[in-house]
């Protein structure tokens, strides 16, 4: 073995309680790693090295007295900077929150805090989780370990990076319109977004309220879910948590697909996809056919719509829940003659140009006169996209999709193109909008040796169902290689 | 000339009183220090989400379903987007389209008319924290700093939105105190006007009598009391009279009520006035009533003003007393207690609202720091009846009685107020008055029957106001006629 710092968490997991090495090591190979990526990628914002060593402290005293049975027990973490982490600076990539020190945790942070993980710091986003490129922060961009000249996707690129690089065991992003998974697709990492209401969003900075959904970053579909079960669960602060049995996510990864019947969506296998990545996915389902699965074309007509429905829903959520930025209560005050004055300039001056954007978009869109024509319309597209879900879910057990169109594209590329941009989700927008798991799982190297991420999608709670899919096409890809700069900077 | 029809509807504002705010677990507790009773939820910290309060729908539940309303199955939260300090998330969430109840009506009795008033919903909101304005006028223009509390923010609120058909201020001021009541008796809020637990705005408008037209309408804010609102509402027909009669038009807009100067000035005009952009509040689902939960709500509905003053009357109150001791609870047990007793219900009523609560007011105290216990009625009415007290002496032992004094058997034989109905002892007296009064004898034998009053006054004065009136009467009749 190499390095600590490339084990799974499985792997991790299974040397600590063997006292093969200390949770202390992990967190200390964790940070090595990190200090010799960081200046390469920027996926940190924060590292939080005190709380980091306590954190591994109090998990090498419970593996030393034998409570070792918590799954993340000692396992170092990275979690996007829009999760509120108390006593830990959050800022959502905003200047508007530079310097915010939360007074409390978020639900996920609390539940992983409980189950012994060890919180590196908290990861690079684009501001507010607005952005599919992790460019739009105003911290600066983090960049793609595959190759430092491209972006890592987004907006959870920080927390993609950090996993994709080793400075981290696993990481946790927010889905929005694709925002785990497409970053996930573009560092060669798998990325997953949960059923709605299946991770508490409470402190969780809201972007889209209907939309987000707190998902994993890792290594392997056992990690991730390993990650994911560490956060589900009903939660009484958020009324729209799902409070019912969770689905056995870890038990379910070795059932394999025969009989199983899985469906292609024929609107994303052409225009506007990368014939690299449409090929990539074409053998993979090859693959799974192999395995015993069933093939077949499903259409989700919808689908060209629901790009621009989301970004009409989305926005308009945002507009609202940004409204709270204004200076009065905590981040940054500058000040005007009138409070009017400085809330406009406290906001003119702490937003940064994407997030003014939509949040300009999103108030046009509610305005009165054209709420009908802008909202009303994209929530009935919404009513259609679930539909065409349901009417394929009626043929098939789960669908199957790129993850991205495209493989990493160059940092700068689409920064002045925002259409472009958001085309970047046009893939794993439809999941957002019905509220349907998807996740996605790393397949391939393009011929410029940049990752190919492949989407499994499944009913609402379907997790167990996606889970095992994700499994098969993990062991089908054979998927093995590890991020560049990982393997040539630290270990030679 | 016209004659002017006013078009009067309300909109108010209840706080709930319940043991948390609507979204989060803080107390509901307005004597505490500024900004203690505050969360991530309430403050709109970054990531907080709101939790609907049970407590607060079934107060909002009981206000709309003894409002006569239809409850809405699935009612809809919204989030009503405007920037204010004061309000924390710069959006509320409140309602919209499925408010939780409809199509309600509320029955005004003034002046012995009914009217119903129709309530077109009743729906569940936030309040808002607390602005304090630092500086000479203590209103936000010319403030030096704005100082803000948040212990306000996210208290339960209902608004009551009545249809445009009250006609007049007394009605206006009618339908306040019966919704006040009705908010009471439900106990789901003190209904503080004066506090801000209840606060109402007014929207008036004018027409030509005769027309089913509305005409433009203003809104008159920052009543706060029932009085004010009388007076704000009349001052406000005036004005739109005024205008109106000079050919001008009345502008649309919110004007704020000034109870020193007794007008109403200008706020905003609707150019002004925004554009809420509500849309459904994403944070919390559909609240769903299902038909238990309805039948549960009405099955508590507990007696509302109206019936009890209904009851009280069939006890034997008239409707005036009635009224009053259905707007002292305390009083009102009081005399129901007394009259199941066995109390004659007349008597009990007056001296309940006539010396009761002038003592009460008096002395600034509650009916339960007085020595009056249900059962003295019962013995004060029951001696009345029989002759033992007149109903001076009467007065004089509940005085006694209300001061901790003793029973009124104690009081009246303490003081020597126990009346003579005995007649052969008056009867010495009245033949020494008659004696004494020959030409009072004289008229009444020849027919004229207006000296019988004095007569009776001399036989009370010489007997000390102890000698039962009537016997008096009817042995002066009898003598004096025989
Ligand atoms: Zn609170």
């Amino acid at each position: 073995m190499s390095d600590l710092a490339d084990l799974t968490i499985h792997e991790a997991g299974a040397g600590l309680r063997a006292r093969n090495f200390t949770a202390t090591d992990l967190l200390d190979a964790t940070l090595r790693r990190a200090a010799v990526t960081e200046a390469h990628l920027h996926a940190y914002l924060t590292i939080d090295h005190d709380g980091a060593r306590a954190a591994a402290a109090t998990a090498d005293r419970s593996l030393a007295a034998g409570d070792d049975d918590r799954p993340l027990l000692g396992i170092p973490v990275a979690l996007k900077d829009n999760m509120v982490t108390r006593g830990v600076v959050t800022t959502a990539s905003s200047q508007i929150l530079a310097g915010w020190n939360p007074p409390y945790d978020g639900t996920a942070v609390a539940r992983l805090r409980e189950g012994g993980a060890v919180i590196v710091g908290k990861t690079n986003l684009d501001e507010f989780a607005m952005g599919s490129s992790t460019e739009n922060s105003a911290y600066g961009p983090t960049r793609n370990p595959w190759d430092t000249n491209t972006v890592p996707g987004g907006s959870s690129g920080g927390s993609a990076a950090a996993v994709a690089v080793g400075s981290a065991f696993g990481g946790y992003g927010s889905d929005t319109g694709g925002s785990v998974r497409q970053p996930a697709s573009l560092t060669g990492t798998v990325g997953v977004k949960p059923t709605y209401g299946l991770v508490s969003r409470y402190g969780l900075i809201a972007f889209a309220s209907s939309l987000d959904q707190i998902g994993p970053l890792a290594r392997t579909v056992a990690d991730a879910a390993t990650l994911l079960e560490g956060v589900a669960g009903w939660d009484r602060l958020d009324a729209t948590s799902y409070h019912g049995d969770l689905p056995d996510i870890s038990g379910s990864l070795e059932a394999g697909v025969e009989g199983l019947r899985i469906g292609v969506v024929s609107e994303l296998t052409g225009e506007g996809i990368d014939p690299e990545v449409l090929s990539a996915t074409r053998v993979v389902s090859d693959r799974l056919s192999d395995a015993g699965a069933a093939i077949t074309e499903v259409s989700l007509p919808s689908t060209e719509f629901a790009l621009s429905a989301y970004y009409l829903i989305a926005p308009a959520e945002a507009s609202a829940n940004l409204a709270r930025f204004d200076g009065v209560r905590y981040g940054l005050r500058v000040d005007g003659e009138t409070t009017e004055e400085m809330m406009a300039k406290t906001r003119a001056d702490g937003f940064g140009p994407e997030v003014t954007r939509r949040i300009l978009l999103g108030t046009y869109a509610l305005s009165a006169g054209y709420y009908d024509a802008f909202y009303g319309q994209a929530q009935r597209v919404r009513t259609l996209v679930r539909q065409d879900f349901a009417t394929a879910y009626e043929r098939v057990d789960v669908l199957v999709s790129p993850t991205s169109p495209t493989t990493a594209f160059e940092i700068g590329a689409k920064v002045s193109d925002p259409l472009a941009m958001y085309y970047s989700d046009v893939c794993t927008i439809p999941s957002n909008l019905s509220g349907d798991p998807a996740m996605s799982v790393p397949v391939a190297l393009d011929e410029g040796g940049l990752p190919i991420g492949f989407q499994v999608m499944a009913p609402a709670l379907g997790e167990e169902l996606m889970f095992r899919v994700a499994a098969e096409v993990e062991r089908a890809a054979e998927f093995t290689v590890r991020a560049r700069l990982a393997t040539s900077e630290v270990d030679a | 000339m016209t004659n002017w029809e006013a078009v009067i509807g309300i909109e108010t504002h209840v706080e709930l009183q319940t043991a948390t705010k609507m979204f989060c677990g803080c107390p509901v507790d307005f004597g505490d220090a500024p900004n203690t009773a505050v969360c991530p939820v309430c403050l709109a910290l970054p990531g907080a989400l709101p939790v609907a309060n049970e407590q607060a729908i079934e107060g909002i539940l009981s206000i709309a379903e003894a409002l006569d309303c239809t409850l809405t199955e699935t009612s809809l939260f919204y989030r009503k987007n405007y920037f204010y300090p004061d309000l924390p998330k710069n959006y509320q969430i409140s309602q919209f389209t499925f408010p939780v109840g409809v199509d309600g009506h509320l029955d005004l009795e003034v002046a012995g008319e009914t009217t119903r008033i129709g309530i077109t919903r009743v729906h569940m909101e936030e309040d808002t924290g607390k602005s304090l304005h630092q500086g000479e006028t203590g209103r936000i223009h010319g403030a030096a700093h704005t100082l803000l509390d948040f212990n306000r923010a996210g208290v339960p609120l209902v608004e009551v939105v009545t249809e445009p058909d009250i006609r007049s201020p007394q009605q206006a001021r009618a339908y306040g105190a019966e919704l006040q009541r009705i908010v009471r008796a439900l106990g789901v809020s003190d209904a503080k006007l004066e506090e801000g637990s209840m606060r109402f705005d007014a929207n008036v408008s004018l027409r030509p009598q005769g027309s089913d037209r509305l005409g433009i309408r203003a809104e008159v804010k920052n009543v706060n009391s029932l009085r004010s609102m009388q007076r704000a509402i009349a001052y406000e027909i005036d004005r739109q009279t005024e205008v109106l009669e000079e050919g001008g038009a009345v502008v649309q807009e919110t004007r704020h009520w000034n109870e020193e100067s007794g007008v109403t000035t200008s706020m905003r005009s609707k150019e002004e006035s925004e554009d809420y952009r509500y849309f459904q509040e994403p944070d919390l689902l559909p609240l769903y009533i299902d038909e238990a939960w309805r039948r549960r709500v009405r099955a508590r509905r507990p007696e509302l003003p109206a019936q009890k003053r209904a009851r009280y009357h069939d006890l034997g109150a008239d409707a005036q007393v009635a009224a009053l001791l259905v707007d002292s609870p305390d009083l009102g047990t009081l005399y129901e207690d007394a009259v199941v007793g066995g109390a004659d219900p007349r008597p009990v009523g007056i001296w309940l609202t006539g010396e009761v609560v002038a003592y009460l007011r008096r002395e600034g105290k509650a009916i339960g720091d007085t020595g009056l216990r249900s059962g003295d009625l019962v013995e004060l009415a029951a001696m009345t009846a029989e002759g033992d007290l007149s109903s001076t002496a009467a007065k004089e032992v509940l005085g006694a009685v209300l001061a901790g004094e003793g029973n009124p058997q104690a009081v009246a034989e303490a003081r020597d107020l126990l009346q003579i109905s005995d007649v052969s002892a008056i009867e010495n007296a009245v033949d020494e008055v008659l004696a004494a009064n020959a030409d009072a004898v004289e008229k009444i034998l020849g027919g004229d029957t207006k000296p019988v009053g004095f007569l009776v006054g001399q036989v009370m004065r010489a007997t000390g106001g102890r000698a039962d009136p009537k016997v008096v009467h009817e042995l002066i009749r009898t003598k004096a006629a025989g």
